[in-house]
């Protein structure tokens, strides 16, 4: 990238990102005016369910999506430079070189008839003026690097020969090849068990840290994103719906949809036979923005109120900022929180 | 975390329960061994894929009792072999008093009217070309169950297939209207409501269920998994809940075990094994669990394991686990622990007792 980065702009800044998929009656829009920052060095969480927008959201920021049959406007400024609107050629340079994916299913991400070595050599090679031999060593470091063993010999394996956490070892080793300084992660961990979930995230923020990269993290898990975020925004039907700091939001969800899904998993930090109160119907049942809050079909506290145009994300306070026509007050959350850590301080 | 002072009497009078008359379901022994064949010509077995490999069960009438475990730990193999859905390779299943492993054929099928299961992937588990209510109709016609038919009685009488039918939406929670439908027209949580009905319609007395919400988005989760509580309440069923997540095994069983590569390596009723993990295997599966609670995670100390799972094909010598175990000893990779019982539970580990002490220091700290 050319331009100059002044130490005060974020390195990734998305503004009023819409992404339209469809035509006429059957137009879709997946992404609704979308603004996210993300510093420098900083891990973003994005959480949200299936069809909340928060994939397409980051396939928009790599250049990634379909050209036919989609529309985005917006900008997404990366390092001062909006990305939207480049050619696939410019977005070829940037892409694995100041960006890099990884994503959740690594065994249809990585080239099955492909060794694992060549896959990382070619980011290397494609990005970087290196030898052949010099690729190799740098890709075996990589793979030692994110804990894979005798990486010399897993260089000359194929996808399958590897289980599912190597697997997405190896995509990570691929996404770090060039030290991007984005790193974008949709549900990395999704696919996999939960003791090797736990050595992918552990090894994740420590590379990140070591490396200094930014990080976008896409998860449904709000677990996932309470022992590893910065900052965290929750998105429902194309929108961003509560946005805080990870310790903020946990501490005083605002939202209702936040809080309802607080309250709808069960929790094994929380005593056992506590019933769960689920959120009702599916996230399929919405309505238009422009018409009323999203959520409003399926929220406990939908008031007449709740069917107003264009409701704003509003700043609460500093860095907290919530869609809501009725946010739960701080006096109702502390409560809420009071009474679980009264249950936790009696159990 | 719960206090694990009271919670050993309680499991006492649980496990005293258990005992052959109350159980409907006592599992012994049971192994199932894949063959690996290989060759074109002449069909060889080189070695056994030990999915389950010897585990003793025994579930109480009317209660839940949860399966937990990593993919490839052999806990959908276990739970098909229940149903006698894989053939047992050894070892004896008894369902209320009658020995399935033996039956076959007809008496088999008559059974299990009483047996149903509640599938992982509802998308793929329900036929795509068959309406709801075919659906629905499909096993009462199998079994036999409601002969007097729609042309009969007509389709409001409660005996006809169709009134049965629609009664049974109207538990799991689904408009009548839905009897017309086709699943591709439901959502998830929907469509999983559908497969449960299906699996309760034939009124049976043990439902086994595969990883009955872990393809569903997490706010509708919540609705199945208090559906299949409300189930077991209205019917008096006794759940095999087979699942990955242990919050979601916790939050429905009374009775957990948990596998590792084929062995029931714990078993415990709920809140004892979440309170006192005595396995390492437990330990560290229960520290992997990401919490949604920043401050809890950021002071957590967690168990990290080494590796993977190693091949079932092949299994470690001597306690499966020692190869990721991070409190392993000699005699760990010669000698295979016994499942012993030990206070409220039962744990296939030789130094349980010693881990047990270490590990309470750093759940302490893990909490405060």
């Amino acid at each position: 990238m050319n331009a100059p980065q002044s130490s005060s702009d974020p390195l990734l800044s998305i503004r009023n990102l819409d992404v339209t998929f469809g035509r006429g009656d059957k137009e879709t829009r997946a992404v609704d005016g979308v603004s996210y920052d993300v510093p420098a060095g900083t891990i973003v969480g994005v959480v949200g369910e299936s069809g909340s927008g928060k994939s397409v959201t980051s396939l928009a920021v790599m250049g990634l999506l379909p050209q036919r049959g989609c529309r985005t406007s917006g900008e997404i400024l990366f390092d001062g430079v909006n990305l939207l609107g480049r050619s696939d050629a410019e977005m070829s340079r940037i892409r694995g070189k100041e960006i890099a994916m990884v994503f959740q299913d690594p065994m249809s991400s990585l080239n099955p008839v492909v060794p694992v070595g060549t896959q990382v050599t070619e980011v290397l090679r494609t990005h970087e003026k290196v030898s052949a031999a010099e690729a190799r060593d740098r890709a075996g470091d990589l793979l030692k690097r994110c804990g894979i063993p005798d990486p010399l010999r897993r260089l000359k394996e194929y996808p399958h020969q590897l289980s599912g956490g190597m697997r997405q070892r190896a995509m990570i080793a691929i996404a770090l090849a060039c030290k991007p300084r984005l790193l974008i992660c949709d549900e990395p961990t999704t696919a996999l068990d939960v003791t090797i979930q736990a050595q992918v995230l552990e090894l994740l923020a420590e590379l990140v840290s070591d490396l200094g990269t930014a990080m976008i993290m896409i998860t449904h898990d709000l677990g996932v994103v309470a022992g590893l975020c910065d900052h965290v925004n929750v998105m429902y039907a194309g929108r961003i719906v509560e946005s805080a700091p990870r310790r903020e939001l946990f501490a005083n969800p605002q939202h209702r949809y936040t809080q309802g899904l607080l309250h709808s998993i069960p929790r094994l930090d929380h005593p056992r036979g506590a019933p769960l109160q689920p959120i009702p119907g599916t996230p399929r049942d919405t309505v238009a923005w422009d018409k009323a809050c999203a959520f409003a079909p399926r929220c406990r506290y939908v008031t007449e109120e709740c069917v107003t145009p264009e409701i704003d994300l509003d700043e609460l306070s500093a860095g907290h900022q919530v869609r809501c026509v009725h946010p739960a007050t701080r006096a109702e959350t502390i409560a809420d929180g009071s009474a679980a850590t009264a249950q936790e301080a009696t159990a | 975390m719960s206090s694990p002072v009271e919670r050993p009497e309680a499991a006492a009078t649980l496990a005293d329960q258990g005992t052959e008359g109350g159980n409907l379901l006592t599992v012994r022994g049971l192994k199932v061994h894949y063959p690996i064949r290989k060759g074109l010509v002449f069909d060889r077995t080189v070695g056994h894929v030990q999915a389950v490999d010897g585990v003793d069960l025994d579930v109480p009438r009317g209660q839940t009792y949860g399966l937990v475990g990593e993919s490839g730990c052999g806990k959908s193999t276990l739970g098909r072999a229940l149903l006698q859905l894989e053939d047992a390779t050894a070892g004896s299943v008894d369902f209320d008093g009658t020995e399935l492993t033996k039956l076959s054929g007809e008496r088999l099928r008559v059974l299990r009217r009483r047996m149903q299961m509640v599938f992982q992937d509802p998308m793929a588990s329900l036929d795509p070309r068959q309406s709801v209510q075919s659906l629905l109709i499909e096993p009462l016609r199998v079994h036999g169950l409601a002969p007097a038919d729609v042309e009969e009685f007509g389709p409001d009488s409660p005996s006809s297939h169709l009134a049965k039918a629609a009664a049974m939406l109207e538990v799991v929670g689904l408009p009548r209207a839905s009897l017309a439908k086709y699943p591709h027209e439901f959502s998830g949580g929907q469509r999983q409501r559908i497969g449960i009905a299906r699996a309760m319609i034939l009124n049976p007395d043990l439902v086994i269920a595969d990883e009955p919400v872990s393809a569903l988005d997490v706010s509708v989760q919540a609705q199945v998994i208090n559906l299949l509580e409300h189930l077991q309440d209205l019917f008096g069923l006794t759940y095999v809940v087979i699942a990955h997540d242990l919050a979601v095994v916790r939050h429905i069983s009374d009775r957990i075990g948990v596998m590792y590569l084929g062995h029931i390596v714990e078993e415990a009723d709920a809140d004892t094994l979440y309170a006192e993990p005595m396995h390492p295997y437990t330990l560290a599966l229960m520290s992997a669990i990401p919490v949604p609670d920043p401050v809890l995670e950021d002071s957590r100390e967690r168990v990290l394991l080494a590796g993977d799972l190693p091949s079932p094909a092949n299994p470690p010598a001597g306690c499966r686990f020692h190869t990721r175990c991070p409190f392993v000893q000699d005699d760990c990779r010669t000698v295979v622990p016994e499942l012993r019982v030990l206070g409220p539970r039962k744990v296939a580990c030789h130094h349980a007792e010693e881990i047990h002490q270490q590990a309470a220091v750093t759940v302490i700290d893990g909490t405060d």
